[in-house]
């Protein structure tokens, strides 16, 4: 590997044989990272097949469909999809695609396969342990939809699990499912929290020669930066999952407040306090949000250097600002829940702190268009994918500071508006950065690159697609349009402010967004056969270890010579150098060309 | 499987950068979460009993002599673990085995108390979802985070035995005792709370 100017030689080992250690039980990385991809794929299908279904009945709540019926026997009797069996499907698409996709894809999948590769390591620090989280994750995927057999369906009480519905079985629907979903959550708690601490001890230790904190790329601030979210959010989040648990099945009454009337009976518990559970879950809950987009604004600084070959614009202060993304995320929990009847005084803090957010987002909103700002473009599809994510991330903060004023909120919060601003700035943003992600590390995973062509129509209709699907929301929200309900029957303002015109709207537009998807898988799946052959280990002509090594890169990464590193991460369009781009791992002779002798 | 090559790559590359071996920030880690686990259970039960008209102060069954009995012998069992951990650095095999497994018998005991006092308060009526001496959250509590602690201490002890045995054989070495001491004293940290909050603010004075 001619790029390695210096390298330290280390012991190499045999790679395991055999179909069970090798893909399987693997303690490999870049194994366990393909992997935690598979299952967010399977799981991000599964979530978008559950809100077609939403789709669906909120645009024809009473044309029977013979179909829904032989699928769901119990959940759409006579072809008609009950309201139980709607907030149902609605439970589990925002389960699954929280913690199944949003969670697992940035930071189990690509962070496993290119945080090792990126500091110069020869694997995780713990990789048994790796192994371990990610079949403990694909366990609680199993549980979770699990929910969906067990007798009386899946839990109805949404993503957020709120009691009493939750809580108790007469407010519901009596059943297994919602205690099926909190031991999914509590064995996916365990995961990450395992894969965090691998993650930080990894990031801290491992590093090879030369690559000091300053010289880690972006990408590997946002893997490090989520792993210190994830330690110490999911340790709250399963202590609060258990005391819903006992709640269900020891007659506990930690959420449950005294004199609680359901169906006309009176509860036999006191005590507790439903509150709690929203403070509790918020704590993790929020937070979360940043587990998914801190990889995400990684991965998009890490492309945007590349594509636009300029030194990311501002390195330090996009460290700063995760650095303060981190740390906020931690005290802003309260906007959650400016319509628990909240203390106006708390609520003006929370509100305050929640503002301040913006201003680190702010810095690497900027930033970003600053490292494109007088660029040599290359609009490659993972450039477009990664130039996606700003627009929207910029799309879905904007209402996010909206949202923050409580008065605001006091309207919105129970609005399609809510769900139009999470939509975009969690969902949206992170999945962009995903297959910005996806298109950009293909060649070095697989080589071969994916489709170009496909691409760029799968990355158009997808950003034409999410702003027609999300961008009505934002109408329905401001005509109040409520969140969650199976049909507004009844609700004539709704029909005046053209409610059924936006949602039908809506509806075909997310059709042909699913359909953009399944290009997608198409494009993967032949791509990793018949795809583009990678030119060279390098073929974007970027700077970063993973450049340096083979392509696919060997069972130990740099076979056995890890490379010392004696530059930043983004040295693109040095003065003086032979070629517009310096490796990490180039030294100066390798960068420059010879000075000439003094009197030629 | 590849601790062997990463101790070398650590070395070779003049790591690691905060003094500590993996294993020992990688515990470190794992205890700040589960401190948060522990601390989230303490501050709802904080919570809920300030909300609440929290029971009269009570006896405990069999007493609080032997809720501190039980208590001196699990933080006793630190002090051993301590002598452990020396030995261990000294490279005496057979003074830390003995210390390390001193420490288990502690826990061992610890549980063992623990259980018997279970027993006496089931008898008297206290159950996660009763307790006849006032808001039936108490006795959830009460089982949850004990509860919770035990299953600390229960899985502490095998720890101990693993390792006290291990590095006596020579399988361990010394720094992985220190790991399995540093989970044993967050245990008997984790106590020095549950104690107070649970014990010393429900209890009668004078019984």
């Amino acid at each position: 590997m001619p790029e390695i100017s210096q390298y330290v030689e280390v012991e190499r080992h045999a790679p395991p044989q055999g179909f069970l250690s090798k893909w399987v039980f693997s303690t490999d990385h870049k194994v366990i990272g393909i992997q935690y991809l598979a299952l967010a794929i399977v799981a991000a299908f599964t979530g978008m097949a559950l809100s077609l279904l939403m789709r669906i009945r909120l645009v024809a709540p009473t044309e029977p469909k013979a179909w829904l019926e032989a699928l769901f026997p119990a959940g759409a009797p006579g072809g008609l999809m009950t309201p139980e069996f709607y907030l149902a499907v609605l439970t589990m698409h925002g389960t699954i695609m929280v913690f199944m996709v949003l969670t697992t894809a940035p930071q189990g999948g690509f962070g496993n396969y290119f945080l090792p590769i990126q500091i110069g390591a020869n694997d995780m620090a713990f990789p048994r342990l790796n192994m371990l989280s990610f079949w403990l994750t694909a366990l609680s995927f199993v549980v979770l939809v699990g929910a969906f057999l067990v007798e009386g369906g899946a839990p109805i009480a949404g993503w957020t699990a709120y009691p009493p519905l939750s809580a108790l079985d007469g407010a519901a629907i009596a059943g297994n499912g919602q205690d099926w979903w909190l031991v999914s959550i509590a064995i996916f708690c365990l995961a990450s929290l395992l894969s965090a601490l691998n993650f930080i001890v990894t990031t801290l230790e491992m590093r090879t020669e030369g690559m000091t904190m300053l010289r880690l790329p972006l990408t590997v601030w946002g893997w490090f930066c989520t792993a210190v979210i994830a330690l110490l959010a999911f340790g709250v989040l399963l202590a609060a999952g258990i005391l819903l648990l006992m709640d269900r099945n020891f007659q506990t009454s930690f959420f449950i407040p005294g004199g609680l009337v359901i169906s006309d009976q009176l509860v036999d518990r006191s005590g507790g306090s439903p509150i709690l559970w929203q403070h509790l879950f918020w704590f993790f809950g929020h937070p979360e949000v940043y587990i998914a987009i801190l990889p995400a604004m990684g991965i998009v600084s890490h492309v945007l250097a590349t594509f636009s070959r300029k030194p990311v614009f501002g390195y330090k202060a996009m460290i700063l600002a995760m650095g303060a993304i981190v740390t906020l995320g931690f005290v802003v929990w309260g906007h959650h829940m400016f319509v628990s009847g909240m203390s106006p005084y708390s609520a003006f803090v929370f509100s305050l702190l929640t503002m301040a957010i913006g201003v680190p987002s702010a810095i690497k909103t900027f930033n970003w268009i600053g490292t494109m700002w007088g660029g040599n473009l290359r609009f490659t599809a993972p450039m477009l994918y990664a130039i996606g994510f700003v627009s929207v991330f910029v799309a879905g903060g904007i209402t996010g500071i909206v949202l923050g004023q409580p008065t605001l909120d006091q309207y919105f919060h129970d609005t399609y508006f809510v769900v139009a601003h999470f939509h975009l700035i969690m969902g949206v943003a992170t999945v962009l950065a995903m297959f910005a992600g996806l298109t950009y590390w293909f060649p070095k995973m697989f080589g071969r690159h994916m489709n170009e062509t496909l691409s760029k129509i799968h990355f158009w209709l997808t950003f034409f697609g999410v702003y027609a699907v999300f961008g009505p929301m934002h109408f329905l929200g401001a005509i109040g349009h409520p969140r969650r309900y199976a049909e507004t029957t009844g609700l004539n303002y709704l029909a005046e402010g053209g409610a059924d015109f936006l949602h039908m709207f809506i509806t075909h537009s997310t059709y042909t967004l699913v359909a953009a998807q399944a290009l997608f898988l198409v494009n993967v799946v032949w791509s990793l056969f018949a795809g583009k052959k990678a030119a060279g280990d390098n073929p974007w002509q970027a700077t970063t270890l993973e450049w340096a090594t083979a392509t696919p890169p060997p069972y130990d990464n740099f076979a056995g010579r890890l490379p010392v590193v004696t530059r930043g991460p983004y040295e693109y369009s040095l003065p003086k150098a032979k070629r517009d781009f310096a490796m990490q791992c180039n030294s100066d002779d390798a960068v420059f060309a010879p000075e000439p002798a003094a009197g030629d | 499987m590849s601790a062997h090559a990463h101790a070398e790559h650590v070395t070779l590359a003049g790591r690691p950068m905060l003094g500590v071996g993996l294993k020992k920030l990688g515990m470190w880690l794992f205890l700040i979460s589960d401190a948060l686990t522990f601390a989230t259970l303490l501050i709802c039960y904080s919570y809920l009993r300030i909300a609440n008209e929290w029971p009269h102060a009570f006896e405990f069954s069999p007493g609080i002599l032997f809720s501190s009995l039980m208590t001196l012998i699990l933080l006793s069992s630190s002090l051993t673990m301590v002598f452990g951990v020396a030995a261990a650095h000294d490279g005496d095999r057979n003074a830390a085995r003995l210390w390390t497994l001193l420490t288990a018998l502690g826990g061992a005991a610890f549980v063992g108390l623990h259980l018997t006092e279970w027993n006496h308060l089931i008898h008297e009526g206290v159950t996660p979802f009763e307790n006849p001496w006032g808001v039936p959250l108490f006795g959830g509590f009460f089982f949850l985070i004990t509860g919770l602690h035990m299953t600390h201490v229960v899985i502490g002890v095998g720890y101990l035995l693993v390792v006290a045995l291990g590095f006596g054989g020579g399988k361990f070495a010394a720094e992985d005792v220190e790991v399995a001491g540093l989970y044993w004293h967050f245990v008997d940290l984790v106590w020095m709370f549950v104690f107070p909050l649970i014990y010393l603010l429900s209890v009668a004075p004078g019984s």
